[in-house]
């Protein structure tokens, strides 16, 4: 028997599964110190432990069962089973808008994963289609796998080839691009993308999902024809994250790239911009702007693609009693940049200051931005802010910290010339850095007050 | 012309043809003829004080009303682990409904509106359904896996409820046989339905996510009545180990049902176990119905498979109708649909349940899937007909309909019409093949109406949030050393004891016996004494009196013993209960002041029979010889109770 009839199996319940001759998918019939089981043993997640094996019963639910109570098993009867997402070929209209799906690994449609138990996702056109049939009906979808890859492991290499393989379709004459995202760090990628891919002619829309697809209620295929309506249909041509507003099934909001952050380690309506409002809602009928100033959707071609980004930067999150032995490892590691997230409006302690000149001194751009998330660093108010800048800190406005992370990797990447970088990162591009912080920039209401409470009885949150 | 079909003479002819026999009057050999079989699945909410996978509190519960905000969600169908998608799933998605959910802070958190991943599952939870698992003499598996089952219908923000195995495998025993337990589940309780209109369901999330346990049995019951015995047994298992909820709702069951040549049918939801016989005799019989149908169609369309419905839309150039609801749906611009059924005449009449027929299985479908709310189709062969003969012919006219077709006109939004059509062909179609699998939902009366299709295993998907959980050795014998004794045996014990078996059934619903036998163990109390006073004078008392929040029955306990240390005769109990049960914190001394209970020695009772001999005047027509001890007993009981046993001094009388 080759190892493929074992998948996941490893240690003691190998061995059982060898000494009887039993293979996944085969149907078993096992009798243990606590009786007797039938069912088809299914593979084992590569995580869990070796002790078990996991038999799909009859009536269709699953169990385990310890190697060590096994008293003897047979196989009766053998039938692999194949998961397939239904897949049809999807519709051409020659009057829907084409709309390109770039996959980078979320989970807008999935399936499961018997190595880790976990859901893997399902991309061509034809399995998309098989599972949310009414995307035919918003665009004519080409589809492209650049990796496969958690939202966690994105990085640099992945950022450059985005860029480069949006910089093509453009090229190509597309009509929005839709880029399916793991959502803990879509807000990272949209950032990035705002820089590299400048001034572009069309929708490049982020979306993902907070429920895998796998599951009845979850907002993957509402966020996927959210995202394919604007990218066709929109009017607002700028790289944006288009996830559920409220956690109901109301409305997708569009976010501008730059002022987006995921907010909630699970909630549907986690992604919110900062220190303004959204740029738009979209629903099946179509994108309503609720900013009066987007860049508009155009017919030329005229893109600027700018794949570049330093490796060597650092996005370091204060705390009281933070050692400046930590800044100093980053200077001697090579380091080119370090933004900083500091208290209030932007400070950090007095011990760091030795380690902050000696930065600064060799070269390294030091930047700072607020862990309070709204509002802006402003280092003249206190004389903790007007020391730091006196040592060549220098504040991000209201730039969110992991914007100016991504945004210092980007300058970096173009020039070692610490003024044209200064010239750079304070150059706002796509409001990452606004004028203005709006009346209903700062909205987080709080429960239990009588008029929230009013508010939320009434409008379905 | 073709033979006038009367629909009242139809469903009473049908009825006798398939033998129907009402309950009171049926036999086991007309369930043996029929081949009834049926199974249990009985559901029963675990007493903890949290949730099975958050950490809200249990047991709290909101007016339909009562909420601090509302979600919206909509369900869509995925794959089943296996790659197939589920038959329920596939006509919940059909329906296209618009879902929303009544929050309320205080028994709802994130998790419950899916909007937050499941907590590890409640340890006290599962240790309870290990204990039943092991009351149930099932299987325990080595690994729990926690499961996704798929509901979509609304019942469960996320689309699915996280269930899991315990057991496999089991037994329980009836008085006269076993039956065998399929399996037990640990699972987490869904939300409570307020309101279902058209394409709009709410729920209440209240009792979503508490903690339940679903013992599902094969189906070994052969008549009603043990399918209630079995039901019965189950519940007053699982209140044996005194940690399940009582009260409405806490514990539900769903019947499955089938006949000989049938299909499974599941009964949801039936909230009494007083209901079961009635339920199931007349599936069985439903069941036996659509086979004499089938049987019927077949003779007259052996070739279905071609079988096709043919339709036209109705205006009111067409025909104008006076029933005042299709002629509301005209005024309001409702959509208005006649349909042809090939074949169908004298079927739609055909008896399918008490006052029932054939077309409500349409009607009812309609409603479910097509979201058209009842009144919902009219059609040509209505008991209570609304349709004037000559609307009628009109119809009949316009689909060109031959002499044995049937015709039905629905009404509704015109973007439900296709959905019902659909429907209408589908059902049809399925009484060319018999009995369709469904769960139906039930009524008081014993009847039921079309819940859904009936889902298979191709609903369940792993729970990928949620790690497996092992279960060792030591965990399952520390549990299974402190298992309650079996009701079976308790029951023997009972019987034993000559206690009348009237009371089994509140002695077991409320886990009494254990209180029982320790009061005539420890305190000498009468065997059968002890069992009639709970059995016949506690629920007496129960009925008739309001409880103190402050009753609770150890306070029995507490009684007897008193008695016994006063040396009172425990006759005495029947009269202080009263007042021991609506003041459970009164001292017994104070109890007894008040039923005016006075301390007589025995001796001065017995003295005084022989002056009430002289007293007793006999009456003069009807001489009874009893008549002079009775009167005599009657005039000594209030000074006796308590004080001498009732036997003694009836003794002394002779």
């Amino acid at each position: 028997m080759s190892d493929d009839f074992f998948q996941g199996y490893k240690g003691k319940a190998l061995k059982t599964l060898k000494k009887y001759q039993v293979r996944v998918w085969g149907h078993v019939h096992v009798n243990t110190t606590r009786g007797v089981f039938h069912g088809t043993i299914l593979p084992r997640a590569e995580n869990d432990d070796s002790n078990h094996i996991v038999l799909k019963i009859p009536s269709g639910y699953n169990l385990g069962i310890n190697v060590a109570n096994i008293i003897e098993m047979t196989e009766t009867d053998y039938k692999k089973v194949s998961y397939k997402i239904a897949e049809k070929k999807f519709p051409f209209s020659p009057e829907l808008p084409n709309v390109k799906l770039f996959g980078t690994g979320g989970t807008i449609a999935s399936r499961l994963d018997y190595r880790t138990g976990a859901v893997i996702p399902a991309f061509s056109p034809g399995e998309l289609y098989g599972s949310v049939p009414e995307l035919a009906s918003i665009c004519n979808l080409s589809t492209e796998k650049l990796f496969s890859i958690f939202s966690e492991n994105m990085g640099p290499d992945q950022y450059r080839k985005l860029a480069i393989a949006i910089g093509k379709e453009i090229e190509s004459g597309i009509d929005g691009i839709v880029i399916a995202h793991g959502t803990d760090t879509m807000h990272y990628t949209a950032a990035v993308l705002t820089f590299m891919v400048q001034n572009p002619p069309i929708p490049i829309v982020l979306v993902g999902s907070q429920r895998s697809s796998d599951r009845p209620s979850s907002d993957a295929a509402l966020n996927l024809m959210y995202a394919t309506t604007a990218a066709g249909h929109g009017n607002i041509a700028e790289v944006m994250v288009c996830m559920f507003g409220s956690t109901s099934d109301k409305y997708g909001f569009l976010h501008r790239g730059t002022r987006v952050r995921k907010m909630h380690s699970s909630c549907r309506s986690t992604f919110r911009t900062l220190s303004d409002h959204p740029l738009a809602t979209v629903t099946l009928d179509g994108v309503k702007p609720l900013k009066s100033k987007y860049n508009q959707r155009r017919k030329d071609k005229k893109v600027k693609i700018l794949p570049f980004f330093e490796e060597k930067v650092a996005l370091v999150y204060y705390y009281p009693n933070m050692q400046p032995d930590i800044i100093e490892m980053m200077i001697e590691r090579g380091y080119r940049g370090i933004i900083i997230a500091g208290t209030g409006l932007g400070h950090i302690n007095k011990p760091l200051y030795p380690a902050i000149e000696k930065a600064v001194k060799n070269n390294i751009a030091v930047y700072m931005t607020v862990q309070t998330l709204w509002g802006y660093a402003n280092m003249f108010v206190y004389e903790t802010g007007r020391d730091l800048i006196a040592k060549g800190v220098i504040p991000a406005e209201n730039m969110l910290p992991e914007v100016a992370y991504i945004k210092l990797g980007w300058a970096l990447g173009q020039t070692s010339d610490l003024e044209e970088v200064k010239r750079i990162m304070l150059a706002p591009v796509n409001d990452d850095i606004t004028l203005r912080e709006p009346y209903n920039g700062y909205l987080v209401y709080q429960g239990g007050v009588p008029e929230v409470e009013e508010f939320i009885r009434k409008v379905h949150k | 012309m073709p033979a006038e079909l009367d629909p009242r003479l139809n469903y009473e002819a049908t009825k006798e043809a398939i033998g129907y026999v009402s309950r009171h009057n049926a036999t086991q050999s007309d369930y043996d003829r029929l081949g009834f079989m049926s199974g249990l699945e009985v559901h029963q909410q675990l007493n903890t004080s949290r949730k099975l996978f958050c950490r809200c509190p249990t047991g709290i519960y909101q007016e339909p009303d009562d909420y601090d905000a509302e979600i919206i969600r909509h369900m869509r169908p995925t794959l089943g682990e296996l790659g197939e998608h589920d038959s329920t799933a596939l006509m919940e998605f059909k329906t296209r409904k618009t879902i929303i959910y009544r929050v309320k802070g205080s028994t709802a958190c994130t998790y419950e509106i899916d909007d937050a991943a499941p907590f590890l599952i409640n340890q006290e939870a599962l240790a309870q359904a290990i204990e039943i698992s092991l009351l149930c003499r099932l299987n325990i598996v080595g690994e729990v896996h926690i499961t996704r089952k798929h509901y979509l219908d609304g019942s469960i923000p996320a689309g699915f409820q996280r269930t899991a195995i315990i057991g496999v495998e089991g037994e329980i025993p009836l008085k006269d046989k076993n039956i065998r337990v399929i399996q037990l589940c640990i699972e987490e309780d869904t939300c409570r339905e307020v309101s279902d209109k058209g394409h709009v369901r709410v729920f209440r999330t209240d009792r979503m996510g508490m903690p339940l346990i679903e013992i599902v049995t094969y189906p070994d019951m052969v008549n009603p009545d043990e399918v209630m015995e079995a039901c019965n047994y189950i519940r007053f298992l699982n209140r044996s180990t005194g940690k399940v909820r009582t009260g409405m709702g806490a514990a539900r069951q769903d019947v499955n049902v089938s006949c000989k040549g049938g299909a499974r049918v599941e009964i949801k939801g039936v909230a009494h176990t007083k209901w079961i016989p009635e339920l199931t005799h007349n599936e069985v019989f439903r069941q036996y119905a659509l086979l004499n149908i089938r049987a019927r169609l077949l003779e007259s369309y052996p070739d279905w498979k071609n079988w096709k419905i043919s339709s036209q839309k109705i205006s009111r150039k067409d025909i104008q109708f006076k029933y005042e609801p299709l002629a509301f749906a005209q005024r309001d611009k409702l959509t208005v649909y006649a349909v042809n059924l090939p074949g169908f005449k004298s079927i739609l009449s055909h008896f399918t349940q008490p006052g029932k027929i054939f077309a409500d299985e349409i009607s009812d479908r309609i409603k479910v899937i097509a979201c058209i709310d009842k009144p919902n189709m009219v059609h040509s062969e209505m008991i209570n007909s609304v349709l004037e003969p000559e609307t009628i012919k009109k119809i009949e006219s316009l689909l060109h309909a031959k002499e044995n077709d049937a015709q039905v006109i629905i009404w509704g939004p015109s973007g439900d019409i296709p959905t019902a059509l659909e429907t209408i062909e589908e059902r049809c179609i399925l009484a060319f093949q018999g009995v369709p699998k469904e769960t139906r939902k039930s009524f008081k009366d014993g009847t039921t109406i079309f819940e859904r299709v009936l889902p298979g295993a191709n609903r369940m998907y792993p729970d990928t949030d949620s790690p497996p959980i092992p279960l060792k050795d030591e965990h399952i014998e520390e549990i299974r050393k402190q298992l309650p004794e079996d009701v079976i045996d308790r029951y023997h014990k009972l019987k034993n004891w000559n206690v009348p078996e009237d009371t089994y059934i509140y002695i077991f619903k409320k886990n009494l016996f254990p209180l029982a036998e320790r009061i005539v163990n420890e305190l000498d109390v009468p065997p059968s004494f002890c069992g009639t006073f709970f059995g016949h004078t506690l629920k007496n008392i129960e009925g008739r009196y309001k409880p103190s929040s402050a009753f609770n029955y150890k306070t029995i306990y507490g009684l007897f013993k008193f008695l016994k240390e006063k040396g009172l005769d425990f006759e005495l109990a029947k009269k202080m209960m009263p007042v021991v049960y609506q003041y459970p914190k009164m001292e017994f001394d104070s109890v007894l002041v008040n039923i005016n209970y006075k301390p007589v020695k025995k001796k001065n009772i017995i003295d005084h029979i022989s002056f009430l001999k002289k007293k007793f005047i006999p009456k003069r027509n009807h001489r009874n010889p009893n008549d002079e001890n009775n009167w005599i007993m009657g005039q000594l009981r209030q000074a006796a109770i308590g004080n001498m046993s009732l036997t003694e001094l009836a003794q002394h009388l002779k």
